[in-house]
C-alpha cells in the first residue's frame, strides 16, 4: 500500500533522513520504533508531504505522491495525527472533528463518522461543545486520533500516540489503535514507548540516526540483543 | 495567544433557541427579531439625524459607519487568519482613487485629468436611476472589484508568509500605492489634491455598506472558511495535517476584506470630496489599528465596539481640548488610553468573544460575555 524508496530529507543544511526505504502493507500495523531524533517524525511528515524530501520516492498506491501537496494526500486517503497532538485549542471539540473531515464534504456522511469517532471515544461525546483547549492531555490524545480518522482514511500515520500520557491512558489508547486495525484500517505508528509498540505491531523497523538498520516481526525483535540493550531496558 | 473560553457558547446565528415561554414574548426574543429590532433602531436612529439637519453629528456619524467597515475588514484579513496586514489603507486609497475618477463627469474631467487615457476618459459613472446615483454604486463595486483583484495577486505572493514578515511586507504594498498615487499624475494629479468629487456619500449610504460588511463578515466567522481561518491561525502544521490548504481561507480573507476596505474608501472619497495621497498612510493605518486593538482581534462586535469608543473619545478629548486650550492633550490621552488597555487587556475588551444580541435580552438581563 505504501512504499518508501530511498528517501533523504534535510532540514536545511541538516541531514534528518538518509536513505530510508520501507513499506506498509494493506491491514498491517508496522511501528517506526527509534530515539529522539532519529527521524522518525521526520519520515511521516515526508510521507503526508509536510516535509519535501531532496531525494527519494513515496509510492501510495502504486501513485508516486513525493510531491503531492498535503492537502491532496489527506484526500487520497492518508491521515497524519501529528506529534504533541496539536489539536485547535481555541475551537470546540466538535469543531475540531469537523475539521478533521474537510476534505469530504458529504453532509450526512459526516454525520455517521462523528457517531463512529464518538463510539471509539465516548469520553468526547461529553466534551463536544468545551474547547479543545480545555481537555485534558488524554482526551487531547483521543480528539487528535478522532479528529484524523474524521477523514476516513485508509492509511494513519500516528506520531507518538504515547506522549506524556498516564500508563493507564496509553493502554486505553492502545486499545483503541488495536481495535482500529481490526477494522481494517492500515497504520504507521511511530512511538518511543517500545514495550507497547511491539505488543501491537505486525512488523517493526528500528530506525537511528535516519537509516533504518533492523526490521522484523515483534518476537524477532524481542529476543534481539541490540533491541533489549538499547530500547527495552534489559 | 489562545483564551480557552473565547467562543460564544452558541455560535450558530441562524439557530432559534428554544424559549420556554411561548407566544409574543418567544417571538420578541428570538435572535430574527432582535436583530430586525437593533435594524429598526439603527433605521430610525438614522432618520432622525437626517431629518435633524445636524451637519456636524451627521459627519460624526458618516465618519463612523466608514471606520467600523475598514476595522471589520481589517478584522477579516488579520483577525481570523492571523496574517497581520499593515498595508490595507493602500487598498482604501486605491478605492478612493478609482471611484473618484470613475465618477467624475465627463466635461470636468476633461477639464481635470486632460490626461487620461482615451478609454478611461470617455467613461462615466455619474447617471441616476430616478432620484437614486445607480453610477456611484457601479463605480464603488467597480472600484471595489479591481481592488479585490489586485489583493488577490498581492495575496498570492504575501499569504505565504506569516508572523513579522507579513507585516513589514504588506507595510511594503502601502509604501508602493502611495509612491504610485504621487506619481501617476495622469490619473490622480500627483501630489495636488484631487478635489472636485461629486459628494454622493450620505448616511444611507454609508450605514447600508456598514451593515452589510459586518453581516459578510460575521457569517464568514460561523462558515466553514471562517473554522478553516481560525484553524491555520491556531496551528498551521495541525491544520495541514488534516488536509486544510493554508492559502485559500487566508486569500479568501485577504480578498474580501481589501474589497471591502476599498469600498470604505470610495464611500470616503465621495464624503470629503477632496484628498491627496498624503491622507492614506500611516495615520490612518494606525487609526484603524487601534480601533481593531482596543476592540479584539477576531472579534466581530469588538470591531464595532472599539470603533465606536475609539471615535467616541477621541471626540469627548477634542471638545475638551477646545475648552482648556490644551491642543494636543487628546491624542496623548488616546494613546495613554491605548497603552492602557494593552497593558491590562492585552485581548482588547472582548478578547475573541462576541457580544450576543440575543443573550443581552434574555430574562434578567443577564450579562453579555
Amino acid at each position: 500500500m505504501l512504499k518508501i524508496a530511498d528517501l533523504h530529507v534535510y532540514y536545511g543544511s541538516i541531514r534528518a533522513l538518509n536513505g530510508i526505504s520501507f513499506q506498509v502493507n494493506e491491514g498491517e500495523l508496522v511501528a517506526l520504533i527509534g530515539s529522539n531524533g532519529a527521524g522518525k517524525s521526520t519520515t511521516l511528515k515526508t510521507i503526508s508531504g509536510l516535509l519535501r524530501p531532496r531525494q527519494g520516492i513515496v509510492l501510495y498506491e502504486d501513485a508516486d505522491i513525493t510531491r503531492t501537496a498535503p492537502d491532496r494526500i489527506v484526500a487520497l486517503g492518508i491521515s497524519h495525527c501529528p506529534e504533541g497532538r496539536r489539536i485547535f485549542g481555541g475551537l470546540t471539540v466538535r469543531e475540531n472533528l469537523r475539521l478533521g473531515a474537510v476534505q469530504r464534504r458529504q453532509g450526512a456522511d459526516m454525520a455517521a463518522d462523528m457517531d463512529w469517532v464518538l463510539s471509539l471515544f465516548p469520553i468526547l461525546k461529553e466534551r463536544l461543545s468545551q474547547s479543545g483547549g480545555t481537555l485534558s492531555g488524554g482526551e487531547q490524545q483521543m480528539l487528535a486520533i478522532g479528529r484524523a480518522l474524521m477523514s476516513r482514511p485508509k492509511l494513519l500515520l500516528l506520531d507518538e500516540p504515547s506522549l506524556g500520557l498516564a500508563p493507564l491512558v496509553v493502554e486505553h489508547i492502545f486499545q483503541i489503535i488495536r481495535q482500529l486495525k481490526q477494522q481494517g484500517k492500515t497504520i504507521l505508528l511511530v512511538e518511543q514507548n517500545v514495550h507497547q509498540a511491539l505488543d501491537a505491531a505486525d512488523r517493526v523497523y528500528v530506525i537511528e540516526t535516519g537509516q533504518i538498520t533492523l526490521t522484523g516481526t515483534p518476537d524477532e525483535l524481542k529476543h534481539n540483543p541490540q533491541v533489549e540493550q538499547s530500547y527495552l531496558g534489559r | 495567544m489562545s483564551t480557552l473560553d473565547d467562543r460564544p457558547a452558541n455560535p450558530a446565528i441562524g439557530e432559534v433557541r428554544p424559549n420556554k415561554r411561548g407566544g409574543v414574548a418567544a417571538l420578541i426574543q428570538s435572535p430574527v427579531a432582535i436583530r430586525l429590532g437593533a435594524l429598526l433602531i439603527l433605521a430610525i436612529g438614522l432618520s432622525l439625524l437626517h431629518l435633524s439637519g445636524r451637519v456636524f453629528w451627521q459627519g460624526l456619524v458618516i465618519n463612523l459607519g466608514i471606520f467600523m467597515i475598514l476595522v471589520l475588514s481589517l478584522n477579516l484579513a488579520s483577525g481570523f487568519t492571523g496574517v497581520f496586514s499593515l498595508g490595507h489603507i493602500g487598498f482604501m486609497a486605491l478605492g478612493a482613487y478609482g471611484s473618484a475618477i470613475l465618477t467624475l463627469p465627463l466635461a470636468k474631467k476633461a477639464d481635470y485629468l486632460p490626461n487620461l487615457p482615451a478609454w478611461l476618459a470617455s467613461i462615466h459613472f455619474d447617471f441616476y436611476l430616478g432620484p437614486f446615483p445607480l453610477g456611484f454604486l457601479l463605480a464603488t463595486l467597480l472600484a471595489a472589484g479591481l481592488v479585490a483583484g489586485v489583493a488577490l495577486l498581492v495575496g498570492l505572493v504575501l499569504m505565504r508568509l506569516s508572523g513579522h514578515f507579513v507585516a513589514v511586507a504588506t507595510l511594503g504594498f502601502l509604501v508602493i500605492v502611495r509612491v504610485i498615487l504621487f506619481n501617476a499624475d495622469n490619473f490622480t494629479r500627483g501630489s495636488r489634491t484631487f478635489s472636485n468629487v461629486t459628494p454622493y456619500t450620505g448616511l444611507w449610504w454609508v450605514w447600508f455598506w456598514a451593515i452589510l460588511t459586518l453581516y459578510v463578515v460575521w457569517r464568514l466567522k460561523y462558515s466553514a472558511y471562517g473554522r478553516a481561518m481560525l484553524a491555520q491561525r491556531e496551528d498551521a502544521l495541525a491544520a495541514q495535517a488534516v488536509g486544510l490548504a493554508i492559502m485559500p481561507p487566508r486569500l479568501l480573507a485577504f480578498v474580501v476584506s481589501a474589497f471591502f476596505t476599498a469600498v470604505a474608501g470610495s464611500l470616503y472619497a465621495h464624503f470629503i470630496t477632496s484628498f491627496s495621497p498624503t491622507v492614506f498612510y500611516f495615520d490612518l493605518t494606525f487609526r484603524v489599528i487601534t480601533m481593531l486593538i482596543v476592540g479584539g482581534l477576531g472579534s466581530v462586535s469588538g470591531s464595532v465596539l472599539g470603533t465606536v469608543v475609539i471615535i467616541a473619545l477621541a471626540e469627548a478629548l477634542r471638545r475638551l481640548e477646545d475648552v482648556t486650550l490644551l491642543y494636543g492633550m487628546s491624542q496623548i490621552t488616546l494613546a495613554v488610553i491605548f497603552i492602557v488597555i494593552i497593558l491590562f487587556r492585552p485581548n482588547g475588551l472582548l478578547g475573541r468573544r462576541e457580544i450576543v444580541l440575543a443573550r443581552l435580552f434574555r430574562k434578567g438581563g443577564e450579562p453579555s460575555p
